[in-house]
């Protein structure tokens, strides 16, 4: 068994239909330890002790949040400035995350059309998330390919549903150790994993 | 010419008028100057009022019964409560062990039983006009021994209840014939079997507290909504003399029945309304008070018999000084309060004027023991301000044992940035939390306790009145660059701002405010930094109330942040509209202001939707 931290941010939960659902059927898993940032730290105000104590009992650690400005919401920044500290999380003596897993669970509003050469944002999702990537691959975690939702703006009830029972089948499976990395290791985004494989597991 | 009423009116105001700011000026204080102003313009010197003074005296006693009425105003039911022990302990044997020793004296010296235990009783009690007065202008009312005073002062007021009924059972008839006239205190109600007469009392006491919690809201309602403020003030007005002859009908203190009255109104929203308007008639009344007692000292008779008269007056404060300060150190006063409290109220009241006219009238004392005895309360009266005077410059400044040692060396490390002025419950939060930051804050606070406490465990605190310059500049005013003024009276603060403003003009001020409304009198005062002491713990309690109804945490910390800064912003808007109008308005402030502020909520509702993080869909981002 994996334990899972999912390092959870939205300032506006409230109002947000991606992440309400996301975060219900997170939920639900068993194992799974949610630490809902903006709820916690509602001034930024982040106890970082605490913090480092539950990274440092969990494996694998989710960072899950809209996209912002191509990037997450600001207390996640303010999350990693603080608690990813030197010589703990890097540094010559920082080995405390090493070994570990970082997964990204993005929300999009548009589609993912909007996410290449061609359209609004003129570059793609993997490349604005180099500094996530960069992250903790300093920290000596390696970092998963991203699972992006898009076209959050708009989308159906059923793909809504489809989107979610995917992640929680991730979840389950990563917190089984049952997701081998070979599996996901040459995927660009791990929403596009074979659901076949998943539901062989029968989640 | 000299009989008319306006005629009258221009001495008395004109005296007040003239003696009362030159007094203060002095350092003197309010009453003293009332008090000179009497003598001077009374048949000692320049003779504009004769005997009638006495008969003004009573008359006057009236702004008493109107003070208690503000006291209880600012008396919360709970706070009395707890000052039970203290009033019943405190005061009952301060009134026991006092008439009780003068009377023991009286006998020694040949006076009847009967005699003595009436002159004990009425020396027993102290002069609440003077000591609250005095206590009020110096702001030691909220100190313990300010407390302590207003516990044996309520006390007292109490006893004069029984001791008016003990008193005709003292008569003895062979001074005088029983005369039909018996006095102010005997009224129709004495003819009532005694059953009758408790339920009466009772009844009244009950309809006082009735009338106060149920009957004026409704009225004050009304009135308020007529706009006009004249007729706020006079129904405010006829509660209080209401009350009074209520009270005096059935044989009750008037005072007790109005600081009742008070109290049951303490919580309502009335209050500082009523507050404001009978302020000014207590003032004056008070003031009158204070001029007929200086009018009425007999110099004469003072001049014909000084070495009796003074030795009276030596003697029995002395010996009242005694028994408080005993009784103080009891009840665990700090020498400080103790000094305070012993010699506030070692005069003897005004109710000794009445007592002794009636045991007078009773036959129980002859003319001229009476006579003496009133000229020797009036001089206790008017050598108590001069006493507090005399313990504020000489004695507390001993009190804080080593304030000398300490302040001497002290002048050349002031180098402080920071003065803290007022170290209670706000000043030390902001002081712990510049010292626990390396932030060396030089601390000034009044309450003698609280500084030889906080030397006790290793603050350094200067006692004193931090709105004095001279002791502004000891600790070190011309070289620091931010005053905290975090004392808890307002007036003080007001004052202190003046002091600042005009010794100290390069130095930042920092203000704590009580409320909106004292917030509005320190923008008037030109500051720019003020802190309303209830602001952000109300709101950080309203936050949680919406977590705890189950609403984000961010989202509502980032709501109550919008309304705090457009709280602040709607303060100065309305504080422009209020100078603007202020004559007019100034009665109605309350309303007027909570319905603005209400209204300006209102209109921020629609902020509640925050727009921070919203987007349209096609637009890149924020995208959620």
């Amino acid at each position: 068994m994996a334990k899972i931290l999912i390092e959870f941010a939205h300032p506006v939960f409230s109002k947000s239909r991606v992440q309400k659902e996301l975060v219900n059927r997170c939920r639900e898993i068993e194992g799974i330890t949610f630490n809902d940032l903006y709820e916690q730290y509602p001034d930024l105000y982040i106890d970082v002790k605490r913090e480092q104590e539950l990274l440092h009992t969990h494996d694998i650690i989710i960072w899950q949040h809209p996209m912002y400005w191509y990037s997450g919401p600001a207390i996640l920044k303010q999350w990693m400035d603080l608690v990813l500290e030197y010589n703990w999380a890097y540094g010559p003596q920082g080995d405390a995350l090493s070994g570990k897993k970082v997964l990204s669970v993005i929300s999009c509003g548009v589609r993912e059309s909007a996410y290449n050469s061609q359209g609004m944002n003129r570059y793609e999702i993997n490349q604005f998330l180099l500094p996530f990537r960069q992250t903790a691959t300093l920290c000596g975690m390696s970092y998963l390919p991203p699972f992006i939702i898009f076209g959050g703006n708009q989308i159906s009830n059923s793909s809504l549903t489809e989107h979610s029972d995917k992640y929680a089948a991730v979840l389950s499976a990563l917190a089984k150790d049952q997701l081998p990395e070979e599996q996901y290791l040459r995927l660009d985004y791990l929403q596009t994993l074979d659901i076949d494989f998943l539901q062989d597991k029968k989640f | 010419m000299k009989d008319t009423f306006l005629f009258q009116a221009m001495i008395y105001l004109a005296a007040a008028v003239i003696a009362v700011p030159v007094a203060k000026k002095l350092g003197l204080g309010s009453v003293l100057g009332y008090l000179i102003a009497g003598m001077i313009i009374g048949p000692a010197c320049l003779q504009f009022i004769g005997k009638e003074g006495q008969d003004l005296m009573h008359f006057a006693e009236f702004g008493v019964v109107m003070m208690l009425f503000v006291i209880g105003l600012e008396l919360e039911p709970l706070r009395l409560w707890r000052m039970r022990r203290s009033i019943a302990g405190l005061g009952g044997l301060q009134v026991l062990l006092t008439t009780v020793i003068c009377a023991g004296i009286a006998l020694l010296f040949h006076t009847g039983w009967k005699q003595s235990l009436a002159i004990g009783m009425v020396l027993s009690m102290s002069s609440t006009a003077i000591v609250l007065q005095s206590l009020n202008e110096k702001g030691l009312m909220k100190s313990a021994a300010g407390e302590s005073s207003f516990a044996v002062l309520l006390f007292q007021d109490i006893a004069v209840i029984p001791i008016l009924a003990i008193l005709p059972l003292l008569a003895s008839n062979t001074l005088l014939p029983q005369s039909d006239d018996k006095g102010h205190s005997m009224q129709w109600i004495d003819s009532l079997p005694a059953g009758v007469q408790t339920l009466i009392v009772l009844g009244s006491v009950a309809v006082v507290v009735l009338t106060g919690r149920y009957f004026t809201r409704p009225v004050f309602r009304i009135i308020a909504k007529t706009g006009m403020r004249e007729m706020f003030t006079a129904t405010a007005l006829l509660l209080v003399v209401g009350i009074t002859v209520l009270m005096s009908a059935v044989g009750l203190s008037p005072a007790l029945g109005t600081f009742l009255a008070g109290v049951v109104l303490a919580n309502s929203e009335y209050r500082h309304e009523l507050e404001s308007d009978i302020d000014p008639f207590k003032g004056l009344l008070l003031g009158l008070f204070f001029i007929a007692v200086g009018a009425s000292i007999d110099f004469a008779l003072i001049l014909s018999r000084p070495l009796l008269i003074l030795g009276l007056v030596a003697g029995i404060m002395l010996l009242k000084a005694l028994v408080l300060f005993i009784l103080g150190k009891a009840f665990r006063l700090s020498l400080a309060q103790n000094f305070i409290f012993s010699l506030g109220l070692s005069q003897v009241g005004e109710f000794a004027f009445v007592l002794f006219s009636f045991a007078f009238q009773e036959g129980i004392l002859p003319k001229e023991i009476s006579d003496i005895m009133i000229a020797v309360v009036a001089i206790t009266m008017a050598l108590t301000p001069l006493l507090m005077m005399v313990n504020d410059r000489l004695i507390q400044p001993r009190m804080c044992t080593d304030s000398r040692e300490t302040r001497e060396p002290d002048v050349a490390s002031e180098d402080n940035p920071v003065i803290v002025a007022g170290y209670g419950h706000f000043g030390n939060t902001v002081g712990r939390f510049l010292k626990a930051n390396g932030v060396n804050a030089t601390v000034l606070d009044i309450d003698s306790d609280n500084v030889d406490f906080l030397r006790k465990i290793g603050v350094k605190v200067y006692y004193g009145d931090a709105s004095r310059h001279d002791l502004l500049e000891i600790a070190g005013a011309h070289k620091a660059k931010i005053i905290v003024i975090a004392i808890n009276d307002e007036e003080k603060r007001l004052e202190m701002i003046d002091t600042v403003k005009k010794h100290f003009p390069h130095l930042r001020m920092l203000v704590r405010a009580t409320n909106r409304n004292d917030a509005y009198d320190l923008m008037n005062a030109g500051m720019l930094h003020i802190y309303r002491e209830t602001l952000d713990t109300s709101l950080r309690m309203g936050v949680d109330v919406m977590r705890m109804l189950g609403h984000r945490a961010h989202e509502t910390t980032r709501f109550s942040k919008t309304f705090f800064l457009q709280d602040e912003k709607t303060l100065k808007h309305l504080s422009a509209i209020r100078n603007e109008e202020e004559y007019i308005k100034a009665m109605r402030k309350n309303f007027e202001d909570l319905e603005a502020t209400i209204t300006a909520d209102r209109e921020m509702l629609t902020l509640r939707t925050d727009d921070a993080w919203e987007t349209e869909e096609e637009e890149p981002v924020p995208q959620s």
